[in-house]
């Protein structure tokens, strides 16, 4: 078996230094094994490969055909030298930087992405990761109330009906109590009626799920003026090359998803949560920060620091309980961000927008479709002449992802269901669009 | 880790600003915009480097870093085996790798299906009915158990139950995972040998308890001898029992949970099934349940209806009627489920028995030569990790950090330090079974050397200054925490205050 | 230390004009080793004796302060709070955290003696 270095002459001169005579009776603690006899054996790395590969084969990618899915996870072109960086055994193989001498490399990336994430939404500080976008929601809702001692949560009806879903399971036992908006897909929700001094945070995500765009500085004041902490969710955060950052709007928390930014899909997992606040707020953030500091000899080096909000010292009084992160997919976002540099960064976020005006631009064209949102970054919602789910479907048969039903997130709001969710990013040709418009015209 | 050929490297915002990128782009497919009058003004300020600069930048950062490709890793109760390639050759295929969790579900049934399988595995491995698969780390697994265990009780009506049991030598995450759920946590004692005290647990147990944590193995290295008179009590008692399967490397394929009548585990796929740390992550949690707890299973999980997969999304549906709902985006860590599923496939159930065996053999092994320089915890066999206090540095003038600390010059990782808590300046040694014997004589002659120069009491301060080989000196992480400087900016403080 | 009681939990308080001024003993700053934060309590917060006051944090460990005696918090120690190692350096002078006014003083006969406090140090260090 390839893993596994010991040959049986060393398993048996190692029982005889220790004195016993089977690897079993190592076990002999244990009660009798109960595991099922005839679960399968073995395999070759060959054998592996084939029945791997041909399940693999059942999927169809979407980098093979004309492809428009986003909805909180969005298919960017991933550079050569991303992969191979994060594949050195080095950064791939090593644990969290407890041996602080011997994990310079991670920790000093660990602060760059820290710094980058921090630049790039506006903010002051931001952690070395958490799990995903909705679990980072989570615990911006949870640290909002650690600050200003209160309970209420308002949620706007742009936010991921994920990001909703599990900040509502996290903090079930809690005592929080959710007011949650109905989906608003067009025009302008109305939230500034409804900050008042009870309220621990408000919630929004820009763009929204639908796709908008939005100035909140207006919301931000008043959300300070009484006391309201403001977390702003960014699920896409190539948008933040072209549009004002949550920080210039005023936000005090801002998490969000960094998929998008640190390679493929992957089926939407594992995600990267990036979490970033104002200084003030430090001690009660949660997850891992890495800080600067000087070695014996006065040279600059990194450390994990301020880990008494942790669990391994705080145990049931930490401020989460979080300690595996995203490591590796933070790394991936870090080297993405340093590859396109600003002047690339900045480029991206304008290919990923004028692609998607121009698609909308296409797609407003066909008689029978309507483009809802008045102003959008990479995403946006279009309104079918019937249900989305079954004209997906029929494009699914062109060979086409068009793009994501609605419905499939709100259940309960049928009226939603001729809306389909479309992005377009710098994946997308020319041909993709004319494809998309013919394969559209032959289906409706 | 010699400082040889290891270079100094600045921040990426310390080298030159220019215009440069190492990427370059297409031209857009057109020209108009719609911002709606929300457009960035001022400048980022992030890096502008060429591609060759990027590469050399990470490639130097990255020889800063031990790493299990590069050496022995004995961090105890983080299971730091080899990371096979072949796991990362599978999810980089383009059919795992470019699919979205939003197509539509004709064209991702192989994805359902790798989940199906590794879940198969998982439960036909645990003996447990049901598995959820989407928690995303140890930790959020430890979330899920007990929100479910919370669900049950609520909905049997025992709503009083609002305690969680935890050892006091349990990882940090316990209390903190109880917590979370809203529960208050009350630790209980070990016995002498590190094994939790019956006694005392049984004296605890009442209306008021919701659940009972137990590592098994513990965290001393130990098999938990009484853990079905554990669950027996924990049952009688009416509460659930919930197993921190941090250590399942030194069971796998061995013994079943249903045997230990453990109502909820999670399995770190990062630890027992080798999917890489990456440096803290990314990880997986799947979380076996009980028949009792299995309905209580977050969303979304794969069913089969006909010949096709789909995937129930929503709780409150026919299938997820008690569903404690969703507890993370999209569909779980599929890219760390291939990995773990192109592990065990590779190493079947024969393999898996064979890796729990070699690990705890690997462990005893470096037990027994040990300790007859280093103090052992207990005396008997020990399972994948042994533990040792630090009694046998008394009188030295050598602290535990500094032994440890001296072995980086070694060219080892140290050990885990100071855990579990119960035990004063304790080593926590966990080698894998994917050490051969050479590399462990090898940390074995090394740890023994420290071991006698400690002992002759001459130069403590050998040891206080370990270690002086790697990239670093020591770090003042009082530094750190008194003046955080946790992001670059542009004139940093620390320079300002020279 | 004439006129200083101690709590098991390891604060000594003084009383002088009806104020009292609080801190941790030099025990405790050994036990905790380099204090790196102070999460120090509201001005004008009311706090009966024996309740969680404030948090002090060294690098690897975090100790809660309970108030040893009844009062409304008045001041907080600004130089400790810009440099902490006042606490490790001095901490039954300058190292001093917070002052109490409104006090109940009959509370005092509760606290231990400074010659108790040593006694008591004895028998869990032992």
């Amino acid at each position: 078996m390839r893993y596994l270095p010991l040959s049986n002459k060393d398993r048996e001169s190692m029982l005889n230094t220790i004195g016993i005579e089977s690897i079993d009776n190592l076990f002999d603690e244990l009660p009798k094994s109960e595991v099922p006899q005839n679960l399968p054996k073995h395999k070759s790395e060959l054998q592996v490969d084939r029945e791997l590969s041909q399940i693999a084969n059942e999927n169809l990618p979407y980098t093979q055909v004309p492809s428009f899915l986003g909805a909180g996870n969005y298919c960017h072109y991933s550079p050569a030298s991303l992969d191979y960086i994060i594949q050195r055994g080095e950064f791939l193989t090593s644990y969290t930087p407890y041996q602080p001498e011997i994990s310079q490399g991670t920790l000093q990336v660990i602060f760059e992405f820290q710094t980058q994430v921090a630049l790039i939404t506006g903010m002051e500080i931001a952690n070395a990761s958490m799990y995903d976008g909705a679990t980072a929601c989570a615990e911006a809702i949870s640290m909002a109330s650690r600050i200003n001692k209160r309970s209420k949560v308002l949620i706007s009806g742009g936010l991921h009906p994920h990001y909703i879903d599990v900040s509502k399971t996290q903090l079930k036992h809690l005592g929080f109590d959710f007011k949650v908006l109905d989906p608003y897909v067009s025009g302008k929700e109305d939230l500034l009626n409804q900050i008042d001094t009870n309220l621990s945070c408000l919630v929004i995500q820009n763009p929204s799920f639908f796709g908008n765009i939005q100035d909140y500085t207006s919301i931000a004041n008043e959300c300070r003026y009484k006391g309201v902490l403001l977390i702003v969710v960014v699920t896409e955060p190539v948008s933040l090359g072209l549009i004002k950052s949550p920080g210039e709007m005023g936000a005090d928390i801002v998490v969000g998803e960094g998929q998008s930014l640190a390679g493929p899909s992957n089926f939407g997992g594992p995600g990267l949560g990036f979490f970033a606040s104002l200084q003030k707020y430090v001690r009660q953030m949660p997850g891992r920060l890495c800080g600067q500091t000087l070695d014996k000899d006065g040279k600059r080096g990194f450390v994990l620091t301020m880990s008494t909000r942790e669990q391994h010292i705080r145990r049931e009084k930490a401020t989460s309980n979080i300690c595996t992160n995203s490591g590796l997919i933070a790394l991936a976002f870090s080297v993405h961000l340093t590859l396109l540099g600003e002047s690339g960064f900045l480029e991206l976020a304008n290919i990923n927008h004028k692609n998607a005006v121009e698609l909308s631009i296409r797609l407003n064209n066909i008689p029978k479709i309507k483009v809802i949102n008045s102003s959008f970054f990479n995403e946006f919602v279009v309104e079918l002449p019937r249900s989305a789910g079954s004209v997906i479907d029929e494009l699914t048969d062109l060979n086409i992802l068009a793009g994501i039903p609605v419905s499939r997130f709100y259940p309960e709001h049928p009226h939603l269901s001729n809306l389909m969710l479309v992005t377009a990013t710098e994946m997308n040709t020319k041909s993709h669009l004319d494809s998309f418009i013919d394969a559209l015209n032959k289906v409706l | 880790m010699k400082n040889n050929f290891l270079h100094e490297e600045p921040l990426i915002f310390e080298y030159p600003v220019s215009d440069n990128s190492a990427v370059d782009f297409d031209s857009p497919l057109g020209e108009s915009e719609n911002l709606g009058g929300i457009k960035r003004s001022n400048p980022i300020g992030l890096s502008s480097l060429s591609e060759p600069e990027v590469v050399r930048h990470y490639t130097r950062l990255s020889r800063q870093n031990y790493s299990i490709d590069t050496g022995l890793y004995p961090l105890g109760s983080c299971t730091m085996k080899h990371n096979p390639r072949l796991n990362e050759k599978m999810v980089r295929l383009k059919g795992f790798m470019d699919i979205h969790p939003f197509q539509p579900e004709k064209t991702i049934q192989g994805a359902y299906k790798a989940i199906n399988l590794l879940s198969d595995w998982l439960i036909d491995l645990t003996g447990l009915p049901a598995v959820a698969m989407s928690p995303a780390a140890g930790a959020h697994g430890e979330l899920c158990g007990l929100m479910c265990i919370r669900a049950a009780h609520e909905h049997n009506g025992e709503n009083e139950r609002k305690v969680v049991l935890v050892p006091e030598s349990a990882h940090g995450t316990n209390p903190a995972s109880a917590s979370l759920c809203g529960y208050s946590v009350e630790s209980i004692p070990c016995n002498s040998k590190g094994r939790v005290d019956l006694d005392a647990l049984n004296n605890r147990l009442g209306d008021d308890i919701a659940a009972v944590m137990i590592t098994n193995p513990n965290t001393c290295g130990l098999f938990e001898t009484d853990a079905l008179r554990i669950s027996d009590a924990v049952h009688n008692a009416g509460a659930y029992f919930y197993m921190d399967g941090a250590n399942f490397n030194a069971i796998v394929g061995r013994l079943t949970l249903k045997q230990l009548g453990v109502d909820a585990m999670h399995i770190n796929l990062h630890k027992t099934f080798s999917t890489p740390h990456g440096g803290g992550g990314p990880g997986a949690g799947p979380t076996v349940l009980s028949e009792s707890l299995a309905p209580f299973a977050p969303v979304p999980f794969v069913v089969k209806k006909n010949k096709n997969l789909f995937m129930v999304e929503h709780s409150g549906s026919n299938q997820s009627e008690f569903s404690i709902g969703r507890m993370k985006g999209f569909h779980g860590q599929f890219g760390v489920f291939v990995r773990a599923l192109s592990y065990i496939m590779s190493l079947g159930a024969d393999g898996l028995s064979q890796v729990s065996g070699d690990a705890v053999l690997n462990a005893n092994y470096l037990r027994v030569r040990l300790s007859k320089y280093l103090t052992p915890f207990h005396n008997g066999t020990c399972m994948h990790e042994v533990l040792f206090d630090g009694s046998f540095l008394d009188g030295t003038g050598t602290r535990t950090i500094d032994f440890a600390k001296a072995m980086i010059d070694s060219g080892f990782h140290p050990p885990t330090m100071y855990f579990p808590l119960v035990v004063e300046g304790a080593l926590l040694f966990e080698p894998t079974e994917t050490e051969s014997r050479q590399s462990l004589d090898e940390l074995i002659d090394a740890v023994i050397k420290l071991a006698k120069k400690a002992m002759k009491k001459e130069t403590p301060e050998f040891f206080e200054n370990s270690p002086v080989n790697a990239p670093r000196l020591r770090l003042d992480e009082t530094l750190a925490a008194r003046k955080p400087i946790l992001r670059w900016t542009p004139n940093p403080v620390l320079k300002a205050a020279e | 230390m004439e006129g200083y009681f101690y709590t098991k939990e390891h604060e000594w308080v003084t009383v002088r004009d009806d104020t009292a001024t609080v801190g941790i003993t030099d025990f405790a700053q050994k036990q905790l080793g380099d204090i790196v934060f102070i999460e120090f309590p509201s001005l004008g917060s009311v706090y009966s004796q024996g309740d969680e006051i404030s948090v002090i944090e060294s690098v690897k460990a975090a100790s809660e302060i309970y108030a040893p005696i009844s009062g409304k918090v008045i001041t907080c120690n600004d130089a400790v709070e810009g440099s902490p190692d006042l606490v490790n350096l001095n901490p039954e002078g300058d190292g001093w955290l917070f002052k109490i006014s409104e006090i109940e003083s009959q509370e005092l006969n509760s606290l231990l003696s400074h010659s108790e406090y040593e006694e008591y140090i004895k028998k869990i260090t032992e």
